[in-house]
């Protein structure tokens, strides 16, 4: 008996049913996103949810990146390094951590366990975070705005190494010392390795976060030319433009990094997603 | 480990050089990251909300702040707003995300394509969701209002009458966040193990028997992990509101996030400040007890 035998015909009709409200409701507005993006100006500015007569898809991906002098293509690439950089340095720090504070049980314990919640649940305090950032003389640069990231970002994906490294056998930390490795070999070239799986998880996570995060772009790196990509979409409709063919490719455009993710990690995504769900 | 360095006086100094393979240095890096960009700004909110701040500079007024962010009706306006969406948006999650997860652990067709679609909203840009409602719960050219029109229902200007506008952005926000809570919700039914409806099989109970007594009470650590990660989200919410409407019609949308942004932006920095000390209060004082109690009611049961 395979899988598809065991559906009942009730199951074929709810089935059914499900698949068109999920389409009316999830997929018509993704549809919707990619007509108007492939539609002429005056046919999109009619928002109706209608088949092109002319497809323009191209032309106005090509016309959105030539927009002032390409500031698409640079809010792109600054995306990519943010999302790069902040991610690797976070994955780093974080599995030290989390790898430490699983291993080790000191009086510190406590406090750091307490720490990382606070950072999970506390609002960050936006302008004193300006105020310091200014301080330190990278208010509105991107190594500023990483650093944001990072900082914000840490918790989450302590809580997670944390909870696998719990799996790996403490043996063979004291297989690797009999051996000779010291502290920085023992987890640098046998425990983070090991960690394959976890790391794949959080940086797929945390890429999609940092690439989609607005609020921190726009109080950190406010500006019109050198931003990231969300802001540059939130500066179009802000600018009260009716091109909407246009407005509707840049949605298209930054939707498709998170949509290549999920097509390539769904299954870390998943597992990320919902890690503390069965245990509460 | 630390019993050992103790009793072991004499050799103390070459020991702690190599008593730990785990050192505690390992802290230091993310630690100075979470020092100087979070613990050092929430510490000095703390006493930035007590003065009257500009660019030019900063001047001690004691609670003034907070006396005015409790009685300048836009500002009072957020603070009620802040509780409506995150009640509301938690809510809907909870019961829509538990439908579909019993329905998506069914047997069903299409089960992984729903999944999917379903999902994929999570992974979305906020402002891209943001740009692209506002277009479709246009009151006179949007999607929705045709739709309704044609069978025969005047829809109401979603985001333009503040009767709708707060409950509209917190219905998007569920339409965007109710596949992680589906997520969830069907990570926790299939860890059910299905000897109880097996069990309640022979005893001849009915699909709403098995919901009622066996998946509800059992996703029960799902619903906390649900409640939890939206009341956080939705008390924190500012993007997609800030996309959707700014905290219009005039402040009727308006939560403690936007006002934050807004004080800001009109450099009212000890204002914004103070906002953002209520704004961590109210996050605490809810999330916190909340936590405690749900964890607590599910260690008794």
């Amino acid at each position: 008996m395979s899988g598809i035998n065991r559906v009942k015909p009730r199951g074929v009709i709810v089935g059914v049913v499900a698949i068109v409200l999920a389409t009316v409701v999830f997929i018509v507005p993704f549809v919707f996103i990619f007509l108007t993006a492939a539609k002429g100006q005056t046919e999109a500015s009619l928002l109706q949810f209608s088949w092109p007569t002319e497809w323009l898809l191209l032309d106005n991906v090509r016309e959105v990146l030539e927009t002032r002098d390409g500031i698409l293509v640079r809010s792109f690439v600054n995306s990519a390094v943010l999302t790069v950089v902040s991610v690797a340095i976070m994955v780093v720090l974080a599995a030290m951590v989390g790898y430490v504070l699983q291993r080790r049980q000191s009086r510190w314990n406590p406090l750091v366990n307490m720490l990382v919640l606070a950072g999970l649940i506390i609002p960050p305090a936006v302008v004193p975070t300006i105020w310091v950032l200014q301080g330190l003389g990278i208010f509105k640069t991107l190594p500023g705005l990483i650093a944001v990231h990072i900082a914000f970002g840490l918790s989450f994906c302590i809580l997670l190494f944390k909870a696998f490294v719990a799996t790996i056998p403490r043996e063979l930390d004291e297989a690797a010392l009999i051996d000779g490795a010291g502290p920085l070999r023992l987890f640098f070239s046998v425990v983070f390795p090991l960690l394959r799986s976890v790391i794949v998880t959080v940086i797929v996570v945390q890429s999609v976060t940092v690439f989609n995060d607005f609020t921190y772009a726009l109080y950190f790196l406010p500006g019109e030319e050198n931003s990231t990509v969300q802001l540059t979409l939130y500066n179009f409709q802000s600018q009260g433009l009716n091109q909407w063919s246009l407005l509707f490719t840049d949605v298209l455009l930054i939707t498709v990094p998170p949509l290549i993710m999920y097509i390539f990690f769904n299954r870390q995504i998943v597992a990320g997603m919902t890690s503390g769900a069965v245990k509460g | 480990m630390s019993t050992a360095t103790k009793t072991i006086a004499p050799r103390k100094r070459e020991r702690s050089r190599i008593k730990s393979p785990y050192p505690t240095w390992f802290y230091i890096p993310a630690g100075v990251f979470y020092l100087v960009l979070f613990l050092v700004p929430t510490g000095a909110s703390l006493y930035f909300a007590l003065t009257r701040w500009s660019i030019f500079d900063v001047e001690f007024i004691g609670i003034d702040n907070f006396v005015q962010f409790f009685q300048e009706p836009s500002l009072v306006k957020g603070f009620v707003n802040t509780f409506f969406y995150a009640f509301v948006t938690s809510g809907l999650k909870v019961v829509l995300g538990l439908l579909l997860g019993v329905l998506l652990t069914s047997q069903i067709i299409a089960r992984g394509f729903l999944r999917s679609v379903v999902f994929f909203p999570v992974l979305v840009s906020t402002i891209g969701v943001g740009v692209t409602f506002k277009v479709l719960l246009d009151p006179f050219d949007g999607l929705l209002n045709g739709a309704l029109a044609t069978i025969g229902i005047e829809g109401p200007g979603w985001l333009t009458d503040p009767a709708w506008a707060l409950f509209s952005v917190a219905l998007v926000d569920v339409w965007k966040g109710v596949g992680l809570a589906t997520l969830i919700y069907i990570a926790g039914i299939v860890a059910i193990p299905q000897e109880y409806y097996e069990a309640a099989r022979v005893d001849g109970a009915s699909g709403f028997q098995n919901f009622r007594f066996i998946t509800l009470p059992l996703s029960r650590p799902a619903t906390v992990t649900v409640i939890i990660l939206s009341l956080i989200g939705g008390l924190r919410s500012f993007d997609l509101i800030w996309t959707m409407t700014r905290g219009g019609p005039g402040f009727t949308s308006d939560v403690i996030a936007s006002v934050i942004y807004k004080q800001y932006q009109a450099g009212f920095y000890g204002l914004s400040t103070a906002g953002n000390v209520v704004l961590i209060v109210v996050v605490a004082a809810i999330v916190v007890p909340v936590s405690i109690w749900l964890n607590r009611k599910g260690a008794e049961a």
